[in-house]
């Protein structure tokens, strides 16, 4: 894995939200790296940046308020994406990398069949200029790909179900074959049932297509079923990232906050009545507590984790963690 | 689709019994008969029982009712108090100026003010957007007598481009045009933007933008249709209510339209034009609300559905 290619690097990434009730930090100072054919998972409370990350490498970050800090960096195959103008970036955006939406109720243009709207994907990136015979052909088999029978092409949104509809959204996302996908929590507005048929769906793709990914949820077990590597993001930093097997594996140190997020599943085995959230809540981007940022959450916080300053950094081969606690266990 | 169509008109019906009802039955209310309208103050008081008795005014208003609603169905809108001649010619050899008011000032308030409207959302908050509405806001407030009049000052009187006054060709009609487009201009902008508005923060427009798709044709493709229902309601809206003629752009620039007809028919206490007049708009109004609605249909789908479902 480590000689392979990098898809995307992103260094030291920084964004916020500029309102009329302060500057939001919405993500600050993130970094991490995405090799062929590799699955990342961002996994994170609501409003812990993950959905902006993934904006900013889109460069779609709203264009009044949302701002990329200088200083970042991110890379999409040896190819700096920051400062690049809005023609270069679509160049990019559906071909290179694509973004699947989190709600697929809404994701789709409701008065355009879904035909034209992957069909609009595919000419938007016509390179080869393909006749429009071609292209349709494509839409067809794009459609049976996801499981969708392509007679249904001349169909609208409305008249399919949430989970098809985001069958659909995956079939625009990979029809120029792109070499990421980006999904916002692909799988949150769809039952139980229809999730693990998307995420099977989007597992085989990925793998006949040998896409990378980044798959954003907050389900640690969507993670486990589909990433190889884990970012846990909380209040717009990575607090801990490394392989999946480092992070699904309680014998090694964690963080405060990754260990709340696995306590907080119930357990199918033994006998628990109530369910073991983390107390507290995210705090206001707009106003971050000072020192570690989980410290008003976190029950092992000493006086240190609450000053401003250098947080201690544990590192272990790719496994990293961001918090003072880990000075004993560090290497 | 063409069953909806067949059963809104169906509806057309009892809508158009309920109007002439309500017009009668006030008219009804005011004060005044036809005998003195026709002969004349100076006219015998038995003469005029006679003419009174002739209209069939003497009989009860439930049997006027019912007579009319038979001359109706028969397509005879009756005859006028004051002149004697048919009302429906009356309204037909007025209807040819206010229509070409009507399609005009419409065409030009509904393209200028979606393409200003288009532009305002897309650059919102920006200075253009800043102008658009202030300018739009201005024009909406102004009176139409006083657009009128300044624009006949500047064009008639001034330049001596354009004529001030009458209904002959089209060059009458550029500057009542305008001033009429004017309050139109105003609420289409205002329409079209925030629709546009709301539509652009949706998140199909962030997949098409997500596609790489370029940003004119992502408002044009994708913004504006899902924008335009709001836009053509009133767009419509405003279409019925300039057919009813508009009076004072009329007197100013004495067009002989529907409206001044009305006016002069409600001041004589005039009612077979009065109730004549008031059908044929609500006819108007009702069969433009249809075309509206159909141009939902096509427009949006799941409308479309709906309506063919049933």
């Amino acid at each position: 894995m480590e000689n392979s290619k990098k898809v995307l690097e992103v260094k030291n990434l920084s964004a916020v939200y500029n309102t009329e009730a302060g500057v939001v930090k919405a993500v600050n100072d993130i970094s991490f790296t995405i090799h062929e054919k590799e699955t990342l998972g961002l996994v994170g409370e609501t409003g812990a940046g993950k959905t902006t990350t993934a904006l900013s490498i889109m460069q779609l970050l709203p264009e009044k308020t949302g701002e990329i800090k200088k200083g970042s960096s991110i890379m999409y195959n040896g190819d700096e994406l920051i400062g690049k103008s809005q023609a270069e970036m679509r160049l990019i955006r559906g071909a290179c990398i694509s973004m699947i939406f989190q709600d697929p109720m809404t994701a789709l243009n409701p008065l355009m069949t879904v035909g034209e709207q992957i069909y609009e994907s595919l000419d938007i990136h016509n390179v080869n200029n393909k006749s429009k015979q071609e292209l349709e052909a494509r839409v067809d088999e794009l459609l049976e790909l996801v499981g969708i029978p392509a007679k249904r092409k001349i169909n609208y949104p409305h008249e399919f179900s949430g989970g098809m509809k985001q069958r659909i959204v995956i079939a625009i996302a990979l029809a120029c074959e792109p070499l990421l996908l980006i999904a916002d929590e692909p799988t949150t507005a769809l039952d139980v049932t229809i999730q693990a048929q998307v995420l099977n769906l989007m597992r085989e793709l990925k793998e006949k297509l040998s896409t990378s990914m980044i798959m954003i949820t907050h389900d640690l077990g969507v993670v486990a079923q589909t990433c190889d590597k884990v970012a846990v993001m909380y209040a717009g930093e990575i607090v801990e990232y490394g392989r999946i097997e480092d992070i699904f594996d309680r014998e090694k140190p964690h963080h405060p906050y990754t260990i709340g997020l696995f306590d907080a599943i119930p357990s199918l085995v033994g006998e628990s009545t109530r369910l073991k959230p983390i107390d507290g809540l995210m705090p206001d981007p707009a106003n971050l507590p000072t020192g570690c940022h989980f410290n008003p959450r976190c029950k092992q916080c000493t006086e240190g984790c609450k000053k401003d300053g250098e947080m201690y950094i544990y590192r272990d081969g790719e496994h990293m963690i961001r918090c003072n606690l880990m000075k004993g266990e560090g290497k | 689709m063409l069953k909806y169509i067949g059963r809104r008109i169906l509806v057309l019906i009892p809508t158009l019994l309920a109007v002439v009802f309500i017009v009668l039955f006030i008219m009804n209310l005011t004060p005044g008969d036809p005998g003195t309208l026709i002969l004349g103050e100076q006219a015998s008081r038995e003469e005029i029982e006679a003419k009174n008795e002739e209209l069939g005014f003497n009989d009860p208003f439930p049997v006027r009712y019912v007579n009319y609603v038979v001359d109706l169905c028969q397509g005879d809108l009756g005859n006028s108090w004051k002149t004697g001649r048919p009302v429906m010619g009356e309204l037909l050899s007025r209807l040819p100026v206010t229509a070409t008011l009507a399609i005009g000032s419409i065409l030009i308030g509904s393209i200028v003010g979606i393409l200003f409207g288009i532009l305002s959302a897309v650059k919102q908050y920006s200075f253009l957007d800043f102008a658009g509405t202030t300018i739009a806001m201005a024009l909406a407030s102004f009176p139409g007598f006083w657009i009128g009049m300044m624009l006949i000052l500047f064009f008639s009187l001034y330049l001596r481009w354009l004529p001030s006054f009458g209904a002959g060709d089209l060059k009458h009609f550029i500057l009542p045009w305008i001033t009429a487009a004017c309050p139109l201009m105003a609420s289409q902008l205002r329409m079209t933007r925030t629709s546009m508005l709301e539509v652009i923060r949706a998140d199909y427009i962030r997949t098409a933008r997500a596609k790489g798709q370029k940003e004119s044709k992502v408002i044009i493709q994708h913004a504006l249709r899902n924008a335009l229902l709001p836009v053509i309601t009133i767009m419509g809206i405003n279409f019925g209510a300039s057919l009813g003629g508009t009076v004072t752009i009329e007197t100013v620039f004495t067009l002989p339209g529907v409206g001044s007809l009305i006016i002069e028919a409600i001041r004589m206490k005039d009612v077979p034009l009065v109730t004549g007049a008031t059908v044929m708009l609500a006819t108007f109004f009702a069969l433009i609300m249809l075309v509206v609605d159909v141009m939902y249909a096509y427009i949006d789908p799941r409308i479309k559905s709906r309506y063919t479902r049933k």
